[in-house]
């Protein structure tokens, strides 16, 4: 293995930038946000990344690497070895500074959704395997990588008729535990506007904890949807049944 | 030049958004008061987030002779008695309630085959304590709060650096802080406020602790005079991993011992079998970290100077649904599949016990109006901390400290900030950008993880420790003169100024802290005094600010009443004699 590699950063804000190339010595293992810290402590001290954690559990890190929306801190320097690692801020969030982007649409939609109203007082009773799918949305880290991807959000800007997928498997965990009685079908159909998906799945594929965005969250909401809105009574007799 | 400041007033201002802060928030909010949170990242990715293996809770769930009074037992035990009683006994009896509110506010625990909160056993409590979910429980309950509060009228200001408490004569009056992506100013005045920062990790190299953990908060009470109390205890997590070198510190959930999972050295041997024959690899931390630290030393260590340990028998399915993100971490970092083969770990600095001195029931510290809780305040935890029992301190202290601030609120006026005291900070805070020579804070971080590590680690005596107080003193006087590249726009270089100053401070308090007391006892491991004494377990040392450097001065121990002190009489944890009885 080469003993030092070549990171091409992007560097700039608002106003516009390019990227810099920085030459990172390799040690064993080190993941891009490693090569990163040492730019800061050598070459460029002010140099803008968010992370928290280093262990993807916080989702601070979310960049593109090479043309992928990665976490830096989970994505291995040797899995570059003879290229150089190009590294970029999210495409589809307006940029603070270098790697730092603005991310509070997303924060400002979370808070839109209305909150779980639970039927009855806890303690609950709920057995583990009505559960294992809400477990399996919650496990999110707000990486946002998703709605970097998206074609809708990334490609068309349109914000402001689809919240994207993070928004909708935030809904879904709410509109799938077995103990909500809150009712977010008309905002799914409406304004957070769930039909703008086309299923084309790349929120899933780039998912760093793996969930199945697609096939386990957005499709039954669709589906849901489809109910309600083409069979009014068969969607009222499901809620009650939920 | 006249800087645009901007300027908001609160009722309650709660200085950090992990755990601690977001649940003193709530506290405050729901009940009227006009609330803000401030903290250095976004939302919901506070240090909190990544805990991972549980929050201590009596609920009984899996084993129905738990209760609060064992769950005091276990705490104070692992204390070594050094611990606020007062805390450990309502920390126990509030656990259950806060951890069930917690599910009503939407958080998903895993659960037992009948249907109730799961809970998993943990080193050195006495009954299987932990309601978890996976491997991730800290993401749950800081995604629940976060969750909560956007229900709520609470005002967060998200990456947002506090660098100054103001007075007003005597009582709390506010702070000023910066925005990290711009370097603006603002200034908060507020009735109350609460300091939640967490603890000060980073002033070591190799750590579980994120890049918050800088210890704000208690350096800038200390400064404003509040007391600190038993600084010397940092707690050693006994499993980080240890290779590759870059995720040297990253923590492996003391879970994996938790579901069977267990330590041998390069020979083999289980040897905590030998440093605790009843608990073995779930002994308490301090334990089980110098046991691996001791068998190092005597060459049975692993190529990268750990212990191994091994969780392979339990099978791939189960190691998969337990402990996901162990499995993926080490994996994904260090190329080991911990289903097949065993692994590395050492020692990592994981938590400081000590602190913010508090009443046990409001949180208030010694500056009226000034309140703390969760990681950045002492009194819990002692000489050691319980896994799972910072989950569930930040929980039950968070919200105590929140009504401790909202009724302390509710009685005065709206205090005033003196601007000069205004003004002088932000020359000081500017001051780095304008120097065009000075120190590296990026070096003199380094340089303060050298210290601690060589002079204030796992193995402490006399003659280093003085030597440490000496060089971190030099090391003070340096971080008064540092230097930032750059502009004030989102300055990782900037920002870590403030951070080594505050690092540096509290540095300074635990060598103070570990010279004083001379005996080992929990984390505190003296080779020149190498037992744990009588005498030194009636004091906790306590620590102020003066305009001549930091005084230090022992405080006794509250004394246990008689009705707490005799549950540590009965021979056994008090569950189990309780179910003795009755068989
Ligand atoms: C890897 C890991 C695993 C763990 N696992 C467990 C576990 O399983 N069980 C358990 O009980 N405990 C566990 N712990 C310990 C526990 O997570 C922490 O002690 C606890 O979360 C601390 O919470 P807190 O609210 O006090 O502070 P933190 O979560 O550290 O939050 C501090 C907040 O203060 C803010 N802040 C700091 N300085 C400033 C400033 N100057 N201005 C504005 N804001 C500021 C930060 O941005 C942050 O929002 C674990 C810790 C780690 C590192
Ligand atoms: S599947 Fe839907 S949400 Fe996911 S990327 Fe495609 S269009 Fe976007
Ligand atoms: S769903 Fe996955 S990709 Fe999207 S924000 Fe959550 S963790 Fe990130
Ligand atoms: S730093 Fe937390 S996910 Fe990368």
């Amino acid at each position: 293995m080469p003993d030092e590699i070549t990171l091409s950063v992007y560097r700039g804000d608002k106003s516009g930038g390019q990227e810099v190339e920085y030459k990172v010595p390799i040690q064993t293992g080190m993941v891009v946000l490693d090569a990163l810290h040492f730019i800061q402590a050598h070459d460029a001290p002010d140099l803008a990344v968010r992370w928290n954690c280093k262990a993807a559990h916080c989702g601070s890190c979310s960049a593109e690497i090479n043309g992928s929306p990665k976490l830096l801190c989970k994505t291995r320097v040797d899995d570059y070895v003879g290229e150089v690692i190009h590294i970029r801020p999210m495409h589809s969030f307006p940029v603070i500074k270098d790697l730092v982007t603005d991310v509070s649409w997303n924060y400002e939609k979370l808070r839109q959704v209305p909150a779980f109203q639970p039927a009855i007082k806890a303690p609950f009773t709920l057995q583990q395997r009505d559960v294992d799918r809400i477990q399996e949305f919650r496990n999110c880290i707000e990486c946002f990588l998703c709605q970097n991807i998206c074609h809708v959000l990334r490609d068309h800007d349109a914000k402001d008729r689809y919240w994207g997928p993070r928004l909708m498997i935030r809904i879904a965990e709410l509109e799938m535990h077995p103990l909500d009685t809150g009712d977010r079908l008309d905002l799914l159909k409406g304004a957070a506007g769930v039909g703008m998906c086309n299923i084309t799945k790349c929120c899933t594929v780039v998912c760093p904890q793996g969930i199945d965005i697609t096939d386990n969250g957005i499709i039954p909401l669709k589906e849901r949807v489809a109910d309600v809105y083409w069979d009014p009574l068969g969607g009222l007799v499901r809620k009650l049944h939920k | 030049m006249s800087e645009d400041i901007a300027y908001h007033e609160y009722d309650v201002l709660v200085i950090g958004a992990g755990g601690a802060g977001l649940r003193a928030a709530i506290e405050a909010a729901e009940n009227g008061l006009k609330t803000a949170v401030l903290g250095k990242s976004l939302l919901g990715k506070a240090h909190t987030v990544m805990a991972e293996g549980g929050v201590a809770a009596a609920l009984g769930n899996v084993d129905p002779q738990d209760g609060w009074e064992t769950h005091f037992y276990d705490t104070c035990r692992s204390a070594h008695f050094i611990n606020d009683y007062r805390m450990a006994e309502i920390h126990a009896k509030e656990a259950p309630d806060r951890v069930l509110e917690l599910e009503y506010w939407g958080a998903v625990f895993d659960r037992t085959p009948e249907g109730k909160i799961m809970q998993r056993p943990f080193g050195a409590h006495s009954f299987r304590r932990l309601a978890h979910v996976g491997d991730r429980t800290g993401k749950e309950i800081i995604r629940t709060l976060e969750q909560k509060i956007m229900t709520l009228n609470v005002d967060v200001y998200q990456e947002i650096t506090a660098t100054k408490l103001f007075k007003d004569q005597e009582r709390i009056a506010g702070c000023i802080a910066y925005y990290r992506e711009d370097g603006r100013f603002a200034v908060f005045t507020a009735k109350a406020v609460v300091i939640a920062t967490g603890g000060w990790g980073k002033a070591y190299k190799v750590t579980s602790n994120s890049w918050e953990s800088t210890g704000d908060g208690a350096a800038l009470a200390f400064r404003a005079g509040a007391e600190l109390a038993d600084m010397e205890m940092v707690q050693f997590h006994p499993t980080g991993m240890t290779w590759p070198p870059g995720a040297r510190g990253i923590l492996v959930t003391e879970g994996v011992r938790g579901e069977g999972g267990f330590l041998c050295n390069s020979e083999g041997e289980r040897f905590m079998e030998k440093y605790d024959p009843v608990r073995k690899d779930l002994s308490s931390r301090d334990v089980v970290a110098r046991g691996i630290y001791k068998e190092v030393k005597a060459g049975r260590g692993t190529p990268h100077g750990g212990a191994w340990l091994d969780i392979t028998h339990k099978g791939a399915a189960f190691i998969k649904h337990k402990l996901p993100g162990m499995y993926e971490q080490l994996l994904s970092l260090a190329d080991v599949d911990i289903t097949k083969s065993r692994f590395e770990v050492a020692p990592t600095i994981h938590y400081t016990m000590g602190g913010l001195r508090v009443d046990p029931y409001t949180g208030a510290t010694s500056v009226p109006g000034l309140f703390a809780a969760g990681e950045c305040a002492a009194g819990l935890h002692g000489a050691n901390r319980l896994g799972g029992n910072s989950l569930s301190d930040i929980l039950v202290f968070g919200r105590r400290a929140g009504a401790g601030a909202m009724e302390y609120a509710k009685d005065t006026k709206m205090p005033k900030i003196d601007d000069t005291e205004v003004q002088a900070e932000v020359e000081r805070v500017l001051a780095p950008l304008s120097r065009t020579e000075g120190e590296n804070p990026y070096k003199l971080h380094e340089d303060l993880q050298e210290i601690m590590a060589a002079h204030a680690g796992i193995e402490r005596n006399g003659q280093s420790l003085e030597e440490g107080l000496g060089r971190i003193q030099e090391l003070r006087e340096r971080t008064e003169h540092q230097m930032a590249k750059g502009s004030r726009q989102f300055n990782p270089g900037w920002h870590g100024v403030f951070d080594v100053q505050n690092m540096v401070l509290l540095g300074e308090a635990i060598i103070r802290g570990a010279i004083e007391r001379k005996e080992s006892r929990g984390a505190q491991w003296r080779t020149d005094f190498p037992d744990e004494l009588e005498n030194q377990g009636k004091v906790n040392y306590v620590q102020r600010l003066t305009d001549h450097g930091i005084e230090l001065h022992p405080e006794p121990v509250p004394e246990m009443p008689e009705e707490l002190a005799r549950l540590f009489k009965l021979g056994m944890a008090p569950g189990l004699a309780n179910s003795a009885r009755k068989e």
